[in-house]
């Protein structure tokens, strides 16, 4: 009640002196307005813009013991020359051992077969979940949600006591009788696919759940009065239909899985070379800050080169419509 | 209306939901397990609380436990706060001069590598360190702000898909009576928008609760959070108590998940109902 006579009386007011108080009004909210646009600006700009281009420089460096161990890339000479010094060492460094490219090749392979395993369980999943009751639909739905709400962390190291060699799964699959000694899954490739999949499956689930939710069931009958066979009909209509939904998830899958850290260093074999992994050793082991660097700015330049060419593919298609 | 599903999608569906749910479940078992052999049932002497009573009297993890929850809810709190104000610029500003970079700011953070945003955050507090001397060193408030910047991407995402769909009328009445927008903003539009700054809150919270890789890279000496105290330990071999930990954790999150989400619920409805009630009433 109180609420609505303040509002009122100050109705009363705007009312009487209509021209200065209008501008008065314009004139704080172009205050409010830059306040409430600057802060998260400034903020994001200096914390987030400013880091990245700072990557860019420093990748340009060279170590040297000190801390922070990196040669500035600014040094003013004997001669009173300020000189600016930009060394390349680290991307030919990058170039020259195969390593590198090994570890770059392999990170969107394991990426690529990921997306692709969690598409193939993502899909009937979303499917089933967006045709369920309306009742288990919601139930199903935070089920697929909550895991993500648990540690991450924990739910990778879950798998360690699951695969390892008197674990559940050899012991499962010896009684069974389909393997006569326990296989070795710990420290493999195979180890960090099952730990990517898990770990990023919601991802995939939620946007193809929307997609799928979206479709109209008519168009289906519509397929079946038609005499088309519902596999049929699924790839002829349901699944070009939800292309937008499994290019979502599919991104949303391969984005952090390529630059992935945790589940190859807990799940995978010193073997299991990806570059996220290489980023995190230079950086710790080595302390060579600048290489880091370099790898950085290079893994960037891969994911939006990736994104760029998705979206290039993508107005493509929507044009060839 | 429950359509029938084909075998092979209902086969999906338990082989998926089991898939996610099995390594939970067994963690929760396991936490129970007397043999320090975590993979071996030592069934005359389980079930024994025995790591939850090792776990709650270790002081390295309660330490990191509460590091952990101070952090996560600063972020959170910061977050949220940067996060709606990012929200609100966005759906409520039109266009605005450097729109287009203020949307790219707002969303990169979430797909960006951690590794990048680690290594990047880190170089930043360095060379501000060496031209402002400031932050002195590395610990709470470097991971803190580390942190407040990727998840107020989250919160961003999320508030403002309940903004686009929110009726404005109620805003223009009372901006048309006189009130100030900043008045407008706390008593009408905040009201109404609080569930997704609320659910924003809570996403920003586990983030930031659950990140190791960003925090590894801008923490120092004498601040270890609970999700570096897991990984050194994880990386030593599995150990019982850290099933008991997963249990606990588990446990909270489910619990205020769903509390939080019938909460919403519940005043969801009760708003409703006023509104119906309201609506008679002047009628």
């Amino acid at each position: 009640m109180a609420v609505v006579g303040g509002l009122s009386a100050g109705g009363a007011d705007a009312v009487i002196d209509a021209p200065p108080s209008l501008r008065a009004t314009f004139a704080r909210l172009q205050i409010g307005r830059r306040l409430v646009l600057g802060v998260p600006y400034v903020w994001l700009t200096l914390f987030f813009l400013v880091p990245l281009v700072i990557v860019f420089g420093i990748s340009f460096s060279t170590p040297k013991i000190a801390m922070p161990p990196i040669e500035p890339l600014l040094s003013y000479g004997a001669d009173k020359v300020l000189q600016l010094r930009l060394y390349l060492s680290n991307y030919t460094f990058i170039a020259d051992d195969s390593l590198y490219l090994a570890a770059f090749a392999n990170s969107v392979k394991v990426a690529l077969v990921s997306t692709l395993l969690a598409l193939l369980l993502g899909y009937p999943m979303a499917y089933g979940i967006a045709r369920a009751s309306h009742n288990w639909r919601n139930v199903l739905f935070l089920l697929v949600v909550l895991p993500f709400f648990t540690s991450f962390l924990l739910r990778v190291y879950a798998w360690i006591g699951l695969l390892s060699r008197n674990g559940p799964v050899n012991a499962v699959l010896l009684k069974l009788g389909l393997i006569h000694e326990p296989l070795v899954m710990l420290q493999t490739d195979f180890a960090v696919y099952i730990g990517m999949v898990y770990s990023y499956l919601p991802f995939m689930v939620l946007p193809l759940y929307s997609a799928i939710e979206k479709l109209d069931p008519s168009l289906l009958e519509a397929a079946a009065d038609l005499g088309c066979r519902p596999t049929k009909a699924f790839f002829r209509v349901t699944l070009p239909l939800t292309s937008e939904g499994i290019l979502a998830g599919c991104l949303l899958v391969f984005i952090p899985s390529v630059g992935e850290y945790v589940i190859p260093a807990v799940l995978g074999g010193p073997g299991t070379l990806m570059i996220g992994r290489v980023l995190w050793e230079e950086f710790f082991n080595n302390r060579d800050w600048p290489l880091a660097s370099g790898v950085a700015v290079l893994l960037l330049l891969l994911l939006v080169g990736f994104i760029v060419l998705l979206q290039r593919v993508q107005s493509r298609e929507t044009a060839g419509d | 209306m429950t359509r029938k599903l084909s075998p092979f999608v209902l086969t999906m569906m338990v082989f998926g939901f089991a898939f996610l749910y099995v390594p939970i479940l067994l963690m929760v078992v396991y936490s129970f397990n007397a043999s320090r052999l975590v993979t071996v049932w030592d069934a005359a002497h389980s079930p024994t609380l025995k790591w939850y009573g090792e776990l709650l009297s270790n002081g390295e993890v309660l330490d990191a436990a509460r590091l952990s929850f101070r952090i996560a809810a600063v972020n959170a709190t910061g977050a949220t706060i940067l996060g709606t104000l990012a929200a609100f610029c966005l759906v409520r500003f039109g266009k605005f001069r450097g729109r287009n970079l203020f949307v790219g700011l707002t969303t990169a953070p979430m797909v960006l590598p951690e590794v990048i945003t680690g290594l990047s955050m880190l170089l930043l507090f360095v060379a501000m360190e060496k031209l402002f001397g400031w932050p002195a060193g590395r610990g709470a408030t470097t991971i803190t702000i580390a942190h407040m910047t990727f998840s107020m991407a989250y919160v961003t995402v999320v508030v403002q898909a309940r903004l686009s769909t929110f009726d404005r009328s109620l805003e223009e009445a009372a901006l048309d009576l006189g009130a100030r927008p900043g008045k407008v903003f706390f008593l009408i539009t905040l009201p109404i928008i609080a569930p997704s700054v609320i659910s924003g809150w809570l996403l920003a919270f586990i983030l930031s609760w659950d990140d190791l890789v960003i925090t590894s890279f801008v923490s120092g000496p004498g601040s270890t959070t609970l999700p570096q105290l897991i990984f050194s330990k994880v990386r030593l071999g599995v150990s019982p108590d850290i099933n008991a930990l997963a249990t606990l954790l588990v446990l909270t999150v489910t619990i205020a998940v769903i509390g939080v989400g019938l909460a919403l619920q519940r005043r969801e409805r009760r708003l409703i109902l006023e509104a119906q009630a309201a609506r008679e009433g002047t009628a």
